[in-house]
């Protein structure tokens, strides 16, 4: 954006209700922890009679009573969503963080360990990254049996190497970095500047590949149950119940898909929208724009 | 004449002062500066003195938490955003700090046909290679193939074959050899010969003085002094404000004296006088109110004191 | 304490050679100018008189003994840009701390105030930062300071503050300085000698 001359001298003060990127992402922040404590906390506490099967409220469209309606079987939708949030979301956490682990080990290794490990690990990322993240996670978690376990480590397996790779470039330049230079010639051993330079400048990378990755992971499993190849059907996951709702979607019972997908929907928007704005505030030659 | 203009320019950010409040930090603050045709304008000071932002302004190439007030008028007619954009690269040209601008995987002979905006584009390039003394075969060369020198002139033939009225460079000279540095410079007059202004954005005065006819002073934000290049001679008595005599004392072939203190921080600027807090000759007065520019001898001056 | 610098020769890879042959010598206290046209490995040289690099031939030795690979290097670098001779991420109190804590008489010398010791790097100016530098580089007390283009980004006030400082403590510590700057002025103004760097 080029910003037009104003002119003359006057300054224009236009008050109205206005908040900068800091303050944004704060409230993003403090949302997105609502709704991820209240869906966890939700998950733990609905009543589990709620999911039961009750063959007089069948394909109830959304009403006070049962918000999200019911389904075929009688069962709360509201309640399914919840919990199907719950298993999702804790699936995704786990999974980002161990992708996130490796993606750090990996490319740590890569940049410091001399040429054969970078060539490995280099050969590895562009591997993995040369095919689609679902190929590979639908082969790994086919591979191990598929259910949770099968899940939960493909996503981990699958997700890191866009990560290591700024990990590693970000290692590499670092260490050439003339203040690490000078470093050396002062006499400062090499793990003391990997824990004083070097390790503080891979947090906030870290934690943006992080929330970036966290989506992503909910989305992939959701896809990959959804194509039956995750967890299995009787794990109230999003997947099996955005699946399963395919089937009645003709049959004019919209609200069976639409509420899962559309609360799937917020919750990777917000945790994308986190991440992004995150980047923006490290970037030195963005952090002060509006 | 006058080809640019500008008049009481004003730059502000927004920054984060505190963990969650933006502030508005004034970085410029009334400045004042005109642009002659056929004439080289430098401007000096010291990093932090606004003059890299006084040519993004003038571009229109400042980023989005910038406010600015105050004109800058072009040819007359006052510069907008729109008309900004569609007189950048056209008629006036950046010529940038670093020789990092040319792109590495073209040509540098293309790249200079393509700043070329009307007839022959090849006609045009070779014309200018020849007159910077280029060899014809620099023309096929790669950037990674040009020394130092030879990529800044490729910059200038960009700015020289895009029919630019007002050529800007931003700090030409650091960090090239003597000989390459005279060279870009005779570049520079000889442009300014042919009718066209140049605005030289440079802290190294010495090399400044060599082409330039006038001298911008920059501290803190705004232009302390306009003076004549003859005025820069002897132990700086010609000159007006005392902080152009402390830059001129400064210098390693005059006095080498320095005055004591550093230039004042954007959010924390004196009330009065920018430089009053290091001034010699600063009284009570000074601290009141920010002089206005005034005409003095020839010249024009930021001080109530100068003579 | 003297720096010698003997039969040094250095080329990056398989390329061309730089330098050979270089023979070179400050003593306590002096001032020495090193010129050369650009492009001749100047920076390369004084590199390897700061221990950034090691000369593939040829060496380094301060009082007849090479000089020891670990710890601090007795001989200090100033680089032309101190934006990049500064972790972004650190106060300038941590900066400072890297090298031994500079005693207050130093930064005084250098006229660094105490208000900046709480700031980031990016809320200084050049000029402010490259005081910074100086202050880490001697705060550990190196018998030779090597000033690379050191003030070349900075304005004429704060070049000549800087050079002062830098000066009263050689004088102080018998500290000798090796300058390069292609400001022929500011050359002939500081040092005692120049020599051309050149092969034999």
């Amino acid at each position: 954006m080029i910003p037009g001359l104003k002119i003359g001298t006057k300054e224009e003060k236009v008050k109205r209700f206005y908040l900068n990127r800091r303050q944004k992402t704060l409230l993003t922040i403090v949302v997105a922890t609502i709704i991820l404590l209240s869906v966890v906390v939700g998950g733990a506490m609905l009543d589990q009679e709620r999911i039961a099967t009750n063959l007089n409220e069948r394909n109830l469209p959304p009403s006070l009573k049962h918000l999200f309606g019911t389904d075929w079987l009688g069962r709360d939708m509201f309640t399914r969503t919840i919990m199907g949030l719950s298993l999702s979301m804790g699936v995704g956490l786990i999974g980002a963080i161990g992708s996130t682990s490796i993606a750090l080990v990996l490319g740590m290794v890569s940049a410091t360990m001399g040429k054969m490990a970078d060539r490995l690990i280099t050969w590895l990322i562009d591997l993995f990254l040369s095919v689609p993240h679902l190929v590979t996670l639908i082969l790994i978690a086919f591979t191990l049996g598929g259910g949770f376990k099968g899940i939960v480590i493909g996503l981990m397996l699958t997700h890191w190497p866009s990560l290591a790779r700024v990990i590693r470039a970000e290692v590499m330049q670092i260490r050439s970095a003339e203040y690490v230079q000078i470093s050396q010639q002062m006499g400062k051993s090499s793990w003391w500047i990997a824990v004083h330079h070097i390790f503080p400048h891979l947090i906030p990378q870290l934690l943006i590949g992080f929330m970036l990755m966290f989506p992503h992971v909910i989305l992939h499993e959701a896809a990959v149950t959804f194509l039956g190849l995750g967890l299995s059907p009787h794990e109230p996951a999003i997947g099996i119940i955005l699946s399963e709702s395919m089937k009645y979607l003709s049959s004019g019972m919209w609200w069976l898909a639409f509420f899962p997908g559309l609360c799937l929907l917020i919750i990777v928007r917000t945790f994308e929208t986190i991440g992004e704005n995150f980047r923006m505030l490290i970037d030195p030659t963005r952090a002060n724009e509006k | 004449m006058s080809i640019l203009v500008v008049e009481n320019l004003s730059i502000s950010f927004n920054q984060y002062t505190e963990s969650l409040k933006q502030k508005n930090v004034n970085v410029i603050s009334s400045l004042n500066v005109t642009l002659e045709e056929g004439e080289i304008l430098a401007v000096v000071g010291a990093s932090g003195s606004g003059k890299s932002l006084l040519a993004h302004a003038i571009l229109g190439i400042l980023p989005n938490n910038a406010n600015i007030s105050g004109t800058i008028s072009y040819d007359g007619e006052i510069l907008t955003a729109a008309r900004q954009a569609s007189l950048r690269g056209t008629e006036i040209a950046l010529i940038p700090q670093s020789v990092n601008y040319l792109d590495p995987l073209m040509r540098v002979g293309n790249q200079v046909r393509n700043s070329v905006k009307v007839g022959d584009a090849v006609a045009a390039q070779r014309k200018v290679f020849e007159r910077l003394r280029l060899k014809s075969g620099v023309e096929n060369m790669y950037p990674f193939q040009l020394s130092g020198g030879m990529a800044r002139r490729t910059l200038l033939s960009t700015a020289i074959v895009s029919g630019a009225k007002v050529i800007i460079a931003d700090e030409p000279t650091p960090g090239l050899d003597p000989v390459v540095i005279k060279e870009a410079l005779e570049n520079f007059r000889e442009f300014a010969d042919n009718g066209c202004a140049v605005m030289l954005i440079t802290h190294d005065i010495e090399s400044a003085l060599t082409i330039a006819d006038k001298i911008a002073v920059f501290y803190a934000g705004t232009t302390v002094e306009i003076a004549p290049v003859e005025n820069f001679n002897g132990d700086g008595e010609a000159l007006r404000h005392p902080y152009s005599k402390a830059l001129w004392r400064a210098l390693p072939q005059n006095e080498f004296i320095p005055i004591p203190g550093s230039q004042p921080r954007p959010n924390n600027l004196p009330s009065g006088c920018l430089f009053a807090p290091r001034c010699p000759i600063a009284t009570l007065e000074c601290e009141l109110a920010q002089p206005e520019m005034r005409e003095l001898r020839n010249g024009r001056v930021r001080c109530i004191h100068a003579t | 304490m003297q720096l010698e610098a003997k039969n040094i020769g250095f080329r990056y890879g398989d390329g061309p050679w730089l330098f050979q042959g270089v023979n070179f010598t400050v003593k306590p206290g002096e001032i020495v100018g090193l010129t050369a046209p650009s492009g001749r490995g100047k920076t390369t040289f004084c590199r390897i008189l700061a221990g950034y690099e090691k000369p593939l031939e040829g060496s380094i030795t301060i009082e007849g003994l090479p000089v020891p690979t670990r710890g601090f290097h007795p001989v200090q670098l100033i680089f032309q840009h101190p934006e990049k001779a500064v972790n972004p991420r650190w106060k300038m109190e941590k900066v400072l701390s890297e090298g031994e804590k500079p005693d207050p008489e130093l930064l005084d010398l250098l006229g660094i105030e105490q208000e900046w010791l709480t700031r980031w790097p990016n809320e200084l100016s050049g000029g402010e930062l490259q005081r910074f530098c100086v202050a880490r580089a001697l705060g550990s007390n190196p018998h030779f300071l090597i000033a690379d283009e050191m003030t070349t980004m900075l304005d004429a006030i704060t070049q000549a503050q800087i050079w002062y400082a830098v000066l009263e403590i050689a004088k102080k510590r018998k500290m000798g300085i090796i300058i390069v700057s292609h400001e022929e002025k500011l050359m002939q103004r500081l040092c005692h000698r120049v020599v051309e760097l050149k092969s034999f």
